[in-house]
């Protein structure tokens, strides 16, 4: 592995490298922004809230769809990581796009998805359901998002020879956004009672 | 730097958590709440620990990132209890009901 970067990837108090640590950090507060929206969601489901039958509009199709989307796109994260730590590089470039495609597919889904349910009327204020509705799935989007462009940026940099370690931290990134799309599908799509 | 395991076969993995994805897609066709529940939020939770210990790489990792994982859950669940009885407790002296009528908005302005 190349030793390029900054000081602070090839160091380690912990016994964790720093930048694997800092990736975990970011995660753990993660867990809290989307946990605590969730364990709002669910507070107020459990409590009878008005709006929340609304659950039966949305399409179990299309959430299936895009849990199918990221789990095979996390799928090609951890083997973008595999391969390059078989010194693979143009293999690891390869998974690494094939996972920006995912991302590129979900949201694709995702804007049909809105479009469809803004035009039947259903947009953030309608009730706290679709309040809720459109805060987190489109958190999680940007989130989406913002994993891919790190992924583009850091795929050239292993093409090139170095960095390789970012492509195992990216790996977790994605994975989390994962996780917390295999908690939101059955939150918004399949229970409707 | 990076880890130095053995790579589990991820793509086994991987179809594991689309059969469990299907089960928990066709669970609610049967129309059962306890299913439901069990086949949506039970399955999401198996989901979520094969993602964070194999794809993750959790059951890898030292100590350390076991604990800071706890300590967010546990913070977590502080919230969570912290503010259920504000959600969920709708009688008292004080206590103005704005969500079951929609009139919060009004209330604010």
């Amino acid at each position: 592995m190349s030793n390029r970067g900054p000081v602070a990837t090839h160091r380690s108090a912990t016994g964790v490298p720093t930048g694997r640590l800092a990736v975990w950090w970011v995660v753990a507060s993660e867990v809290f922004i989307f946990g605590g929206l969730i364990a709002c969601f669910v507070l107020f489901k459990l409590n009878g809230t008005p709006g929340f039958e609304d659950a039966s509009e949305t399409s179990v199709v299309a959430g299936a769809f895009n849990t199918f989307v990221l789990l095979t796109s996390s799928l090609t994260v951890v083997l973008a990581h595999a391969a390059i730590e078989r010194g693979d590089r143009q293999k690891a470039f390869n998974y690494i796009w094939c996972t920006f495609g995912g991302g590129i597919v979900f949201l694709m889904v995702k804007i049909y998805e809105y479009s469809g349910k803004i035009i039947s009327g259903h947009t953030i204020t309608e009730n706290l359901f679709w309040s809720f509705y459109y805060t987190m799935t489109g958190l999680h989007a940007l989130h989406v998002i913002g994993g891919m462009v790190i992924m583009a940026l850091i795929s050239f940099d292993i093409l090139k020879g170095y960095n390789f370690q970012r492509v195992e931290l990216i790996g977790i990134y994605w994975h989390f956004v994962d996780l917390v799309w295999i908690f939101l599908f059955p939150l918004f799509y399949i229970a409707n009672f | 730097m990076s880890s130095t395991h053995a790579h589990p076969n991820y793509v086994k993995i991987w179809f594991w958590l689309v059969i469990l994805l299907i089960i928990s897609t066709l669970g609610p066709m049967l129309e059962i709440p306890v299913i439901t529940l069990i086949t949506a939020f039970g399955i999401a939770i198996v989901k979520a620990f094969m993602v964070a210990a194999n794809f993750m790489h959790l059951k890898f990792e030292k100590h350390i990132i076991w604990f800071l994982m706890l300590m967010s859950l546990t913070l977590l669940g502080v919230f969570f209890f912290g503010v259920a009885p504000d959600i969920m407790q709708t009688e008292g002296d004080q206590w103005i009901d704005c969500i079951s009528d929609n009139s919060c908005v009004e209330q604010r302005l």
